[in-house]
């Protein structure tokens, strides 16, 4: 009797220790996963693992007795590749959170694994706004901006002043389907009309034949719904072929400043698009730039890279405060339950479905003669507040929000 | 205007000359990779990485040169083709008494390698490349607006592809160096240098790939994948001319050029894929390719 009782308490205490698991194997592992070495590798890539390790520096991680580990992994923008990763990571490397991830269709495939194997996804790079709507998920926070956002802050825009005709370039997967479909509707609330739409190939080279396409439907406004070098060949090319000259306007989604970079002012003077984070907007956010690219080749960060610091930094405090990162959906919801505060991103909150909200920024990319220095590109034209930047909570039909 | 399926017929002419105009591209570049497999047996899979360079190349000599567009279009095409006739020198000539497959799968890891050195000093989202001044506006079709510098891309390519195989089918020069390939130990007892032809002709294949660089670089982002993502398309304009063959890559580029730029029309989606299922039926009908001589 007395063995059994004290073998029972034995078994109590393992139990109980289990339960407290404090942080799971001693570390915490954090997988930044994107596109290391195609056209998303500038505006997330490398950097993306930099900055989340300025965040644990920043964060004193150490100082606060917590180890963590960072790695980096190349999912080359294909779901497959991305899928293997995160169950490698997972099972075998005992990562705790994804980071990152651009490129919708494989952020989709993660949040589906991470769910399964509760752990936590934190959204920087992909946009596809499904990620807190009929995709959401109780592991997944999608940090720093969506199509909603960008259609919401961009589309208003420009149909405001005038631009009330569009023809869609889509790129031809979930992100482009995402963007293009949010677009549409902020056009149509707004009584302006879509006379057309053409899916192209990602990555796609030569866009001319598309653009043709647009400039025949007679559209006020080309609205680009694509990224990386998709859409800086496509304001290349529609420059050539005298768009703009012939009373078009173009209207880029979703443009970072990486592609800005790569157009040049000549080319990309004049271009409006709405983004989270800007380097030269305060002092916080240039000391951050320094630092980041100084150790980036002089690649300035792009909002992504402000995400994923952001991001990272939340995420470490949830942990330290919960002393545990073994349950992902604990996690999240410790998340959820805290104000996010930071010196990139400011305070914000993250909502029920998984949404991170903070101002959204209009920007007007200068013209050559403005810039001042290097990689000064951008001058704010509005700021979108917090409670009008995201899709209200209501209107995604996010299952943790209607049950 | 009369309608074809649909389809405003200017905007159709619009297209084909579009489809035109990109199969220019293909065809310079197809070019270069048949006369490199005509000539040295070798499937050159670096072509990509070395249009790439040409690209960067021009950009280099504006930026740091001062040097513009034109003088690029002399430059370059020597300065890449001169890093071609290294490759030559010290991969190359020792594969050539081997199986294809080693000459591709040492071009594809050169390919790799160039791109990732490329990539690591000047990051993925690329270059910004003007428009010489001179080419820049355009002309006005009454179907489309025709921008003057893809009329140049046309008319030179068009003048390139047609030049070398003139020299290649039709001169001296170009018997020798067809001798030499069917059978070199009897051409060089005629005292001809062969193994310098070879390695002239390797350079000269690259320095075509790299003048298509250039000339993709005002409307083409330029950035380290911008060949790896043509490479595969062109690799198949080869396959369906017939491997080797020259008129048949210059006339199977601009075919399907075409034939890509109706498919943005008709049906975009598929306007990658197309290619490849051409590719595919060719193959099943004349594998040796429609302009190729089945050995």
């Amino acid at each position: 009797m007395k063995t059994t009782s004290l073998m029972a308490f034995a078994a109590a205490m393992l139990l109980s220790t289990a339960a407290h698991a404090q942080i799971s194997d001693g570390v915490i592992k954090i997988g930044v996963m994107n596109d290391m070495s195609g056209t998303y590798a500038d505006l997330a890539g490398p950097g993306s693992v930099l900055a989340a390790r300025m965040a644990v520096e920043d964060f004193g991680a150490a100082a606060k007795g917590l180890k963590v580990e960072i790695l980096g992994a190349d999912h080359q923008n294909k779901p497959d590749i991305g899928s293997n990763v995160v169950r490698t990571w997972i099972d075998v490397d005992k990562v705790d959170v994804i980071v990152d991830v651009p490129t919708s269709s494989v952020a989709l495939a993660v949040n589906e694994i991470v769910r399964e194997k509760n752990k936590v996804f934190l959204i920087s790079g992909a946009a596809a706004s499904n990620l807190t709507g009929d995709k959401c998920s109780p592991n997944t926070v999608h940090w720093t901006y969506d199509t909603w956002a960008l259609a919401n802050g961009t589309g208003n825009a420009i149909v405001k002043t005038g631009g009330d005709s569009w023809f869609f370039l889509t790129a031809d997967y979930a992100f482009g389907h995402a963007l293009e479909r949010d677009t549409e509707a902020v056009v149509l609330k707004n009584g302006g009309k879509v006379v057309g739409k053409v899916r192209h190939p990602f990555p796609g080279t030569d866009f001319s034949s598309f653009l043709l396409q647009a400039q025949t439907s007679k559209a006020k406004i080309i609205g680009l719904a694509n990224a990386g070098a998709d859409t800086t060949n496509a304001i290349k090319q529609a420059s050539e072929f005298g768009i703009v000259a012939g009373g078009q306007n173009l209207a880029g989604l979703l443009v970072f400043l990486t592609d800005v970079h790569s157009l040049g002012l000549k080319t990309a003077q004049g271009l409006i698009f709405t983004e989270a984070w800007y380097w030269d907007m305060n002092d916080t956010n240039r000391a951050f730039a320094a630092k980041f690219s100084a150790a980036n080749k002089g690649v300035h960060p792009s909002m992504v890279h402000a995400g994923v610091y952001s991001a990272v930094t939340h995420y470490l405090k949830a942990v330290a405060d919960l002393k545990s990162d073994a349950d992902g959906k604990a996690v999240v919801a410790k998340m959820k339950a805290t104000p996010t505060d930071d010196k990139l991103m400011g305070k914000g909150e993250i909502r029920a479905d998984g949404r991170k909200i903070h101002p959204m920024y209009l920007f007007e990319v200068k013209k050559p003669e403005e810039s001042k220095k290097p990689w000064d590109y951008y001058k704010l034209r509005a700021t979108i507040p917090a409670d009008q930047a995201f899709r209200p909570l209501a209107e995604g039909k996010c299952p943790l929000v209607t049950n | 205007m009369f309608e074809i399926f649909g389809i405003p017929s200017q905007a159709l002419f619009g297209q084909l000359l579009l489809g035109l105009i990109n199969g220019s591209f293909y065809a310079l570049l197809s070019l270069g990779l048949a006369v490199i497999f005509g000539m040295l047996n070798i499937i050159n899979f670096t072509h990509g990485a070395q249009y790439m360079m040409g690209a960067f190349v021009a950009w280099f000599l504006l930026q740091h040169f001062g040097l513009g567009y034109w003088w690029s279009l002399v430059i370059v095409p020597i300065v890449v083709g001169f890093t071609g006739v290294v490759v030559e020198r010290l991969f190359l000539q020792r594969l050539y008494k081997l199986d294809h497959l080693y000459g591709l799968l040492l071009t594809f890891g050169l390919a790799l390698i160039i791109q990732g050195v490329f990539r690591n000093y000047f990051g993925s989202s690329g270059l910004p490349y003007q428009m010489p001044q001179s080419l820049t506006g355009g002309q006005n079709l009454g179907f489309m607006f025709l921008p003057n510098y893809r009329v140049w891309v046309i008319v030179f390519s068009l003048t390139i592809c047609l030049t070398t195989w003139f020299v290649i089918e039709r001169t001296r020069l170009g018997a020798n160096l067809r001798a030499a390939t069917e059978n070199p130990t009897l051409v060089r007892a005629f005292g001809i240098n062969v193994p310098r032809m070879i390695t002239l002709t390797y350079g000269f294949g690259v320095g075509l790939a790299a003048l298509a660089g250039v000339m993709a670089a005002p409307i083409y982002n330029v950035n380290p994948l911008m060949g790896a993502d043509l490479i595969i398309v062109v690799f198949a304009v080869v396959v369906i001319g017939g491997m080797g063959s020259i008129m048949g890559a210059i006339v199977t580029g601009f075919t399907l050029g075409i034939v890509e730029g109706l498919t943005k029309v008709f049906f975009p989606e598929a306007s990658n894929t197309v290619i490849f299922v051409i590719m595919a039926i060719v193959l099943l009908i004349r594998p040796a390719g429609l302009f190729g001589r089945t050995a």
